[in-house]
């Protein structure tokens, strides 16, 4: 048996198939993944993700902490609720996670990070946060929901009280705040509209069903892989991992090499990579399949290169993936599926956004 | 609970095989595996003419989650995959002992096939697994 988040008997009763991922006992489909899917591109559905893991920290340095820890730089956290995300690197440059951080204030940041990484996560954050004096604390008294799709965030709205719901329906991209004793988030996973909101574990249920009598539709893990891969955005441990730096998963944009004089951990290791010309890092890649198939992680891209994640794409009816392949311009490939090689368009994710195909 | 027809026969990985009047037989997969898969969404079926050994992987049915070989519980050789699979692979998780079937062969003449099992011990081996 695995760790069980606050909503596992609802998700039984509901009828979810549940599997193992990273040692939780999570659903990954109710009726039809592909169903889910769609509800979430064409109204709402609703995810429990409370097995990632919300980490308060707090001290008068944190700031500070945090632009030693991560690779984007929080000095771009200006207004109280914005949030950003990051990559947290070894002194290698690879990638140790992939995470949320939340600005609540000048002594108190909140992190999201992954369930599979949660431990390892934990004691690097707190191992480095002693020579700062910084303190993390585990929020594990909160679930954490995940209510996506263009209708996600008024049919969440409407369950908070008027001033709350005028509150949340006001929160700008990639904002959160407390609201009734929730923390509302307008962000997610999906490349739709909506919000992450943090509760009390107690809550959960009660607010899964009321989500559930407003249309909005329960999700498993299935339908979040599907959705985000459509999304463009990468999975931790498939598309990068400690093996891997950002800069050939990807993941440049998130890393803030300005200003210079920000000693990050792992910076070093990127200025080699950045100073060594004559081996320019690898790159990920949207692939498109073109003949009849589904792409999958570990399939050998040719002539050279490796699918990260592969599916197929509701949304587009055919398979998509993102793999990594060598630095320079290419536009088309094969992929070995099984012995036959298959033909796939090189594009630039995402591919689906809001709802419309983008590639 | 799984749909499971009396007149046809089954393997434990979750084939069945129906005996067709000339002397071919019919092959899929049953309701529970067409479930435990979930929707289909690729469905690769043998070429006519290919000779297959008895629990050779022979079709692949692709799920949005995974890729399953389906083994052949009789040596023989096939005589149709089924053509509609290629447009419509839903076909097996909405009529799996129907329109979603995979393939037909002809036994190879004295060959060994799987231990097929009749309606009312596949039931058995689906309430011992769970399903």
């Amino acid at each position: 048996m695995g760790r069980r988040t606050p909503l596992f008997e609802l998700h039984q009763q509901l009828g979810a198939r549940i599997v193992d991922f990273g040692g939780w006992d999570m659903p990954v489909q109710y009726a039809s993944q592909i169903g889910e899917h769609h509800a979430v591109r064409r109204v709402a559905g609703i995810f429990d993700v409370s097995h990632m893991c919300a980490v308060d920290l707090k001290g008068p340095r944190v700031r500070q902490f945090l632009q030693h820890l991560l690779a984007n730089d929080v000095a771009k956290l200006k207004v109280p609720g914005k949030a950003l995300y990051s990559c947290m690197l070894n002194e290698a440059g690879g990638v140790l996670d992939d995470l949320i951080v939340y600005f609540l204030n000048e002594s108190a940041f909140r992190l999201v990070v992954n369930a599979g990484t949660r431990d390892k996560d934990l004691a690097w954050i707190r191992s480095i946060g002693q020579q700062f004096d910084v303190q993390a604390t585990e929020r594990t008294d909160l679930a954490i929901l995940a209510i996506q799709g263009p209708e996600a965030r008024a049919k969440t709205a409407a369950l908070l009280s008027a001033s709350g719901a005028n509150a949340a329906m006001a929160l700008g991209p990639f904002f959160g705040r407390d609201i009734d004793g929730w923390f509302v988030a307008r962000t997610g996973y999906t490349g739709e509209d909506g919000f992450e909101v943090m509760l009390p574990a107690s809550d959960a249920v009660r607010v899964w069903r009321e989500l559930n009598a407003a249309g909005v539709v329960s999700c498993g893990l299935g339908a979040r892989d599907t959705l985000r891969l459509e999304a463009g955005m990468n999975l931790y441990g498939n598309d990068m991992d400690e093996t891997t730096h950002p800069f050939e998963s990807g993941l440049a944009w998130t890393v803030a090499m300005q200003p210079g004089e920000r000693r990050f951990i792992g910076r070093e290791a990127l200025e080699k990579v950045l100073a060594n010309t004559a081996a320019p890092p690898r790159q990920l890649v949207g692939l498109v399949l073109e003949d009849r198939g589904v792409l999958r992680s570990h399939q050998k891209v040719v002539p050279t290169g490796e699918i990260t994640s592969g599916t197929f794409s509701p949304t587009l009816e055919r398979s998509i993936a993102l793999a990594r392949v060598p630095a320079g311009a290419v536009q088309q490939v094969q992929v070995d599926i099984r012995g036959k090689l298959l033909n796939a368009r090189v594009v630039k994710p995402p591919f689906v956004r809001f709802g419309k195909a983008m590639i | 609970m799984s749909n499971v027809p009396p007149d046809l026969q089954y393997t434990k990985t979750h084939e069945w095989v129906r005996t067709l009047p000339d002397g071919t037989v019919e092959i899929g997969i049953t309701d529970h595996a067409q479930h435990a898969l979930g929707d289909l969404v690729f469905v690769e079926v043998p070429e006519a003419g290919r000779t297959v050994a008895l629990g050779e992987p022979c079709a692949v049915v692709e799920s949005v989650k995974a890729a399953s070989d389906v083994y052949s519980p009789v040596a023989g050789e096939i005589t149709l995959g089924n053509p509609l699979l290629a447009g419509e692979p839903e076909a097996v998780n909405n009529d799996p002992y129907g329109k979603g079937w995979l393939m037909r062969l002809r036994p190879t003449k004295g060959a060994a096939s799987a231990d097929l099992m009749p309606a009312d011990k596949y039931l058995i081996l689906l309430q011992t697994e769970g399903g």
